[in-house]
């Protein structure tokens, strides 16, 4: 094994078990989003009724929102534990050694990424038990849990991000409503040629959260749509790149400071 | 105890309170936030829902949005002012002024009128956003008396009941007990579209939740057809007759502890 998969391994375990050995951060971003779930399901049944709503099942539409809404927990996550790392003097240790920085950065997300596959396949197994019908079958069900991953790491990098700039995590906290307003202010609750309001409709054109759900809900209610899904991928790709490239700057600058 | 007493140790908790509130933007923002960021998200995001066959509200989605945020903003004008009762608790604030107090039951008085002004400063800055965003009153000078008495009286329900948890568990870690009852209440509700048209567990809720009187009666009043009041403010009033009862055993519990 080479040194830097020995260096990653170490790492991406030690992430993977803490983010598992703390409920606090586990059943919130599982319960949150089902609780939501359940609410707007039925809340908003009779929504369905609008002429051109894509399915006669509000639980259906709703559902690829308890993924976004369990990635935003993971960024919540991430942050929160490289900001303890900071806060605990165990960045400063790790400076020390040899430990290479993209070993540090791949090892912090091992822990987002197991956090997002149990929450995807939490709502995915939700949604079977509840009569959810999912229109591409079991390879767009997989395909789900893939795009749910590469969301749960976008918006983890950006949680990192804020942890390793500012070193707090209280600052991590405070940016947690700022996603909660991408969420709402996407095409969370309707399609978006459903919305009435103009500047509404602009801005959830312009929200990339719109079109990662989209992707998701694409899968569940009309089957194999190409665009949904390219866009669905694309926006959360270039999303977690572009986090991660900042993640990755700000650790370097962290590890200098250090 | 003289009611003197009483008077003046309110005043000073209430003011200290108010302007630990004013003077830190960090707990300004968060209440006022979040029912600014409901309402935008409601009004803005499902606008088209008042379509719905069956939806009989003639004042419009924005009025009918504006009469839960309202509510909202009230209701958790008070839970917040509960957290800072758990604060003053953890870092033994409140140990000390229940020694100085001549009165305790004061200190529960002081939180109130705190709580009162939060929710006033808040639902000022929600009402101006409403009306720049369209919001339309059809009800007149009375029918506007009852609504913003009957959301202030929700204001002190909420406030009691969640310094009476505050006040037994006296850590910052209550603030999930305290808050998710709330949220639960709230949304238990007919939030997004009349009672009429709720379906699934929600609509059962409905029926049972004290808020959803509350919620018919306000909407009532914006729209200039008063209904369900007396029910309305005959339930608040129980609440907060029990919650008042609960708030004293708290402070009991905190003597005994202190």
């Amino acid at each position: 094994m080479s040194g830097l998969a020995v260096q990653v391994g170490a790492l991406a375990r030690r992430s993977i078990v803490r983010t598992l050995r703390q409920p606090a951060m586990v059943v919130p971003s599982l319960l949150f989003p089902l609780m939501l779930l359940s609410i707007n399901s039925s809340g908003l049944d009779s929504a369905t009724r609008l002429p051109g709503f894509p399915t006669d099942s509000y639980f259906q539409f709703a559902l690829a929102i308890a993924f976004v809404q369990g990635a935003l927990f993971s960024a919540n996550s991430a942050g929160t534990n490289v900001a303890n790392d900071i806060e605990s003097g165990f960045m400063n240790r790790l400076a020390l050694t040899p430990l290479r920085r993209v070993a540090l950065m791949m090892g912090q997300l091992a822990g987002i990424l197991a956090l997002g596959l149990i929450q995807a396949l939490t709502f995915l197994l939700v949604g079977w038990a509840f009569g959810a019908g999912f229109e591409a079958g079991l390879p767009g069900a997989l395909l789900i849990v893939l795009l749910s991953l590469l969301i749960s790491l976008a918006f983890g990098c950006i949680g990192a991000f804020v942890a390793l700039r500012s070193g707090s995590g209280e600052a991590v906290q405070g940016v947690f409503p700022l996603f909660f307003a991408a969420l709402f202010l996407s095409s969370m609750s309707l399609p978006r040629d459903l919305i009435e309001s103009d500047w509404f409709r602009t801005v959830a054109d312009w929200n990339p959260v719109s079109y990662m759900l989209e992707g998701i809900r694409s899968l569940m209610i009309v089957g194999w749509d190409a665009e949904a899904l390219a866009l669905g991928f694309g926006c959360a790709g270039v999303l977690a790149l572009l986090a991660l490239v900042a993640a990755s700057s700000a650790l370097r600058t962290r590890m200098v400071r250090t | 105890m003289s009611r003197g007493g009483f008077i003046s140790v309110a005043r000073g908790v209430g003011w200290r309170n108010i302007h630990n509130w004013f003077t830190n933007p960090a707990m300004v923002i968060p209440g006022l936030l979040f029912p600014l960021f409901f309402f935008t998200a409601f009004a803005g995001g499902l606008s088209r829902v008042d379509s719905v066959p069956g939806f009989d509200y003639d004042a419009g989605y924005t009025t009918f949005v504006y009469g839960f945020v309202l509510l909202q903003a009230a209701a958790f004008g008070g839970v917040f002012t509960s957290f800072s009762v758990a604060r003053d608790f953890e870092s033994g604030f409140s140990r000390r002024l229940m020694l100085a107090a001549g009165n305790r039951l004061g200190i529960v008085g002081g939180y109130w009128l705190a709580a009162l002004a939060r929710s006033a400063f808040n639902i000022a800055a929600i009402t101006v956003v409403a009306l720049l965003a369209g919001l339309t009153i059809d009800g007149n000078v009375v029918d506007l008396a009852g609504l913003y008495v009957l959301v202030l009286l929700v204001n002190a329900f909420a406030m009691l009941a969640g310094a009476g948890v505050a006040m037994r568990l006296r850590t910052m870690q209550a603030g999930p007990a305290i808050q998710v009852p709330f949220f639960l209440l709230l949304f238990l509700a007919p939030v997004w579209v009349p009672y009429d048209l709720l379906t699934g567990w929600v609509e059962a809720a409905a029926a049972f939740n004290p808020i959803t009187l509350v919620l018919e009666a306000n909407r009532g009043f914006l729209a200039g057809d008063p209904v369900k009041v007396l029910p309305a403010f005959l339930i608040v009033v129980a609440l907060i007759g029990v919650s008042m009862l609960w708030a004293r055993g708290g402070l009991r519990s905190a003597e005994r502890a202190a």
